[in-house]
């Protein structure tokens, strides 16, 4: 299949300088300082609660912190629209329209993204993510893992070098899981940097490069720093 | 912390004893320097409050469109504070025109509610700058209430011409027997007119002074108690 | 991409939307016509009266149709989250909103469409010799109603009691269209019938003016 872009690239490096985050009395985010290099695959992990949303939604360029400085930087990222058109997101809301078929949807959105080749684009993500068969249904018939599937599939379907993951295993089971293991890990080799917040031990995590904690809005530890991997990951639980 | 609390304790005593002189010399002039009416008689002595207090409306508005474009701008929370008061202030200075138009048409025209150009046109902004404050209390974050507020006051303020324009354009293709003051003003009238006009500017400074105070003391009250949150006490 | 481009993408997305179901339309349409028959039993309709009246009463019924119409524009995108998904997309923040808005302006024209034949027999009035001017002014009305409701469900889909607030903060906030379209109406409803080109101005002023606030402040209403 013929590539969406021309070459592919390096991912790109995001720059969290002291960042805040104030919901009216709530400070979600307290000073969160972080450095994400270049392909890094990094697990986010805390708490309910610890900020982690915020964070990645900030990332995504969607939140626009109360204090700090975010900055996405890397090839091709010197403009706002280039870097949102190879940045993209899965969350818990699957930002899908209930209401259009799954290839209505990725129609949409790869217009959108101003993608050429739509149809071939379109049909070649729906195949990967195992929806082939039901291209034509509406999105509201899907089951919950099928939507998690579609959702990726969009995401993933303009080649971004900036991935946001948001609890992306939710409502999956192991063998979806697995598949978007699979997948995470695929754009990974090929050099898009991830940041992916987690719940628990999971399928998707084989692929982590560095894990990080967030407790309480601020970086609690690092395995950058030093910090065992397998430490952090181990007390990545809801009561973590 | 105790200094500065007296110090705007004793501007405020001042500023407000000062405004209230204002308001009785305004009040003493409209009920006994003012010439009386030939024709109105006693009642048409409201007239100088009820006129004054609309100008004051606008000044009020003006000063809301002011700092909702400055919060939008600059996205500090004072400008916020200064719209929410200052749309407050619109709407209490709209109501009193409103109340004060029918306890004077009523005995000198026979009627409480004339629908003319200018009293229906400021019912309708009334009814805006009212619906404001009803957005206001229906959004809880206050960054978000401060940004959807602002841009609601913009466009309100934007539509203030347009609905002038609109309700005069009708009453002229529709014209009904003019109601309210007429054209020619007695000198020593239009200087007890502008006499009040200033104790009510004078008034909307001081509220607006006071109401301000009041929302930046509740934001760091706030900011306190995150403060209290943030180190666990 | 152009701001023309992503506008026709966001519009194209939402007709398909609603005319797979046309729930929207069938209701508001229902609703309109119900305030219409409705109405007219509070008063004993002459010719002359409804000639008067009638434009006034349709255009009122219009407005309030609107400001409830209107609501799911923006509140149809929390579901999923789908708003997000547009806002991170490499597009001007405007065409979101124009796409909507433009969106709106089909729905209640289409509405009125079909309406116009109903009302102008219920009320007994010709329209067809008025038609391409009543046409204008349909237009210009339903373009301003569309502007400032679209920006006004972007801001109650983020407030509480929304349902209630949205004709509470549209309706005023209208009045202006209300009385330019009515007049104008009532204009070609008389017995010699003329377009009165101080409320076709005064109406495209209308919208030109909310259309630019629009996009001078709108992308404002989305930000987190």
């Amino acid at each position: 299949m013929t590539p969406v872009h021309p070459q592919p690239s390096a991912g790109f490096s995001v720059q969290f300088e002291k960042i805040e985050k104030r919901f009216g009395m709530r400070l979600a985010l307290r000073g969160v300082t972080l450095e994400i290099g270049p392909g890094e695959f990094v697990a986010l992990v805390g708490a309910n609660g610890s900020g982690k949303t915020t964070l990645l939604r900030i990332a995504a360029l969607l939140m626009r912190p109360s204090g700090g400085k975010i900055k996405i930087s890397g090839e091709g990222a010197d403009i706002l629209p280039a870097i949102r058109a190879r940045c993209g997101m899965v969350s818990h809301a699957t930002l899908l329209y209930d209401e259009l078929t799954a290839q209505e949807n990725l129609r949409f959105f790869a217009r959108l993204y101003d993608l050429k080749q739509v149809e071939e684009v379109c049909a070649a993500a729906l195949e990967r993510a195992g929806l082939a068969n039901r291209a034509r249904d509406l999105v509201r018939t899907f089951s919950r893992g099928m939507r998690q599937r579609l959702s990726l599939a969009r995401a993933m379907m303009t080649e971004p070098r900036l991935l946001l993951l948001d609890e992306p295993a939710t409502g999956l089971d192991p063998e979806g899981q697995a598949w978007l293991g699979r997948e995470a890990a695929r754009l990974h080799k090929e050099g898009c940097t991830i940041l992916m917040s987690t719940h628990g031990r999971n399928e998707v995590q084989s692929a982590v490069t560095r894990a990080v904690r967030l407790e309480a809005g601020l970086v609690a530890a690092d395995s950058r720093d030093g910090t065992e991997m397998r430490e952090i990951l181990a007390r990545s639980g809801p009561e973590a | 912390m105790a200094a500065k609390s007296k110090s705007n304790l004793a501007s405020s005593v001042f500023w407000s004893l000062l405004t209230f002189a204002c308001l009785a010399l305004a009040c003493y002039a409209a009920l006994f320097v003012a010439p009386e009416e030939k024709t109105m008689g006693v009642i048409q002595r409201i007239f100088y409050f009820h006129v004054p207090s609309f100008w004051t409306a606008f000044l009020a508005i003006f000063t809301t469109t002011y700092g909702s474009v400055a919060y939008i701008a600059t996205k500090k929370m004072k400008w916020d504070w200064i719209a929410v008061s200052a749309a407050e202030l619109a709407a209490a200075f709209l109501t009193i025109g409103l109340v004060t138009g029918p306890i004077w048409a009523k005995p000198v025209w026979g009627v409480w509610w004339a629908w003319d150009a200018r009293t229906t046109s400021t019912f309708v902004l009334w009814a805006m700058y009212v619906s404001y404050l009803l957005l206001r209390t229906l959004v809880d974050e206050p960054e978000r209430r401060a940004l959807l507020s602002a841009v609601v006051a913009i466009f309100s303020c934007i539509d203030v011409p347009l609905v002038y324009f609109s309700i005069w354009m009708y009453r002229t293709q529709h014209p009904q027997p003019v109601i309210g003051d007429g054209g020619y003003l007695d000198p020593r009238m239009g200087k007890v007119l502008l006499e009040c006009w200033g104790a009510l500017v004078a008034l909307f400074l001081l509220l607006l002074r006071e109401r301000y105070r009041l929302e930046k003391m509740r934001s760091e009250v706030d900011g306190l108690r995150m403060e209290v949150e943030r180190r666990g006490l | 991409m152009s701001l023309a481009r992503a506008t026709g993408l966001i519009l194209a997305k939402e007709l398909r939307i609603e005319l797979r179901s046309r729930a929207l339309l069938s209701t508001t349409f229902v609703f309109v016509l119900l305030v219409l028959v409705l109405f007219s039993f509070t008063f004993d309709p002459t010719a002359t009266e409804a000639r008067r009246f009638g434009p006034g009463l349709l255009w009122l019924a219009l407005l309030f149709a609107g400001s409830l119409m209107l609501q799911p524009t923006f509140v149809r995108e929390q579901a999923n989250d789908t708003l997000s998904a547009l806002r991170m997309a490499p597009i001007e923040p405007f065409a979101v909103l124009l796409g909507k808005l433009a969106a709106n302006a089909v729905y209640l024209f289409l509405v009125e469409l079909i309406l116009l034949p109903i009302f102008a027999g219920l009320y007994n009035l010709s329209i067809l010799p008025v038609l391409g001017r009543l046409l204008l002014v349909m237009f210009l009305g339903t373009v301003g109603l569309a502007t400032t409701g679209t920006v006004f469900s972007a801001v109650t889909a983020q407030a509480r009691l929304r349902e209630l607030l949205l004709p509470v903060l549209l309706l005023p906030i209208l009045a202006p269209v209300l009385i330019g379209s009515s007049e104008a109406t009532v204009g070609l409803f008389s017995d010699q019938p003329y377009l009165d080109t101080t409320w076709v101005v005064f109406l495209t002023a209308f919208d030109v003016v909310f259309l630019t606030a629009a996009w001078l402040f709108g992308e404002y209403l989305f930000e987190e």
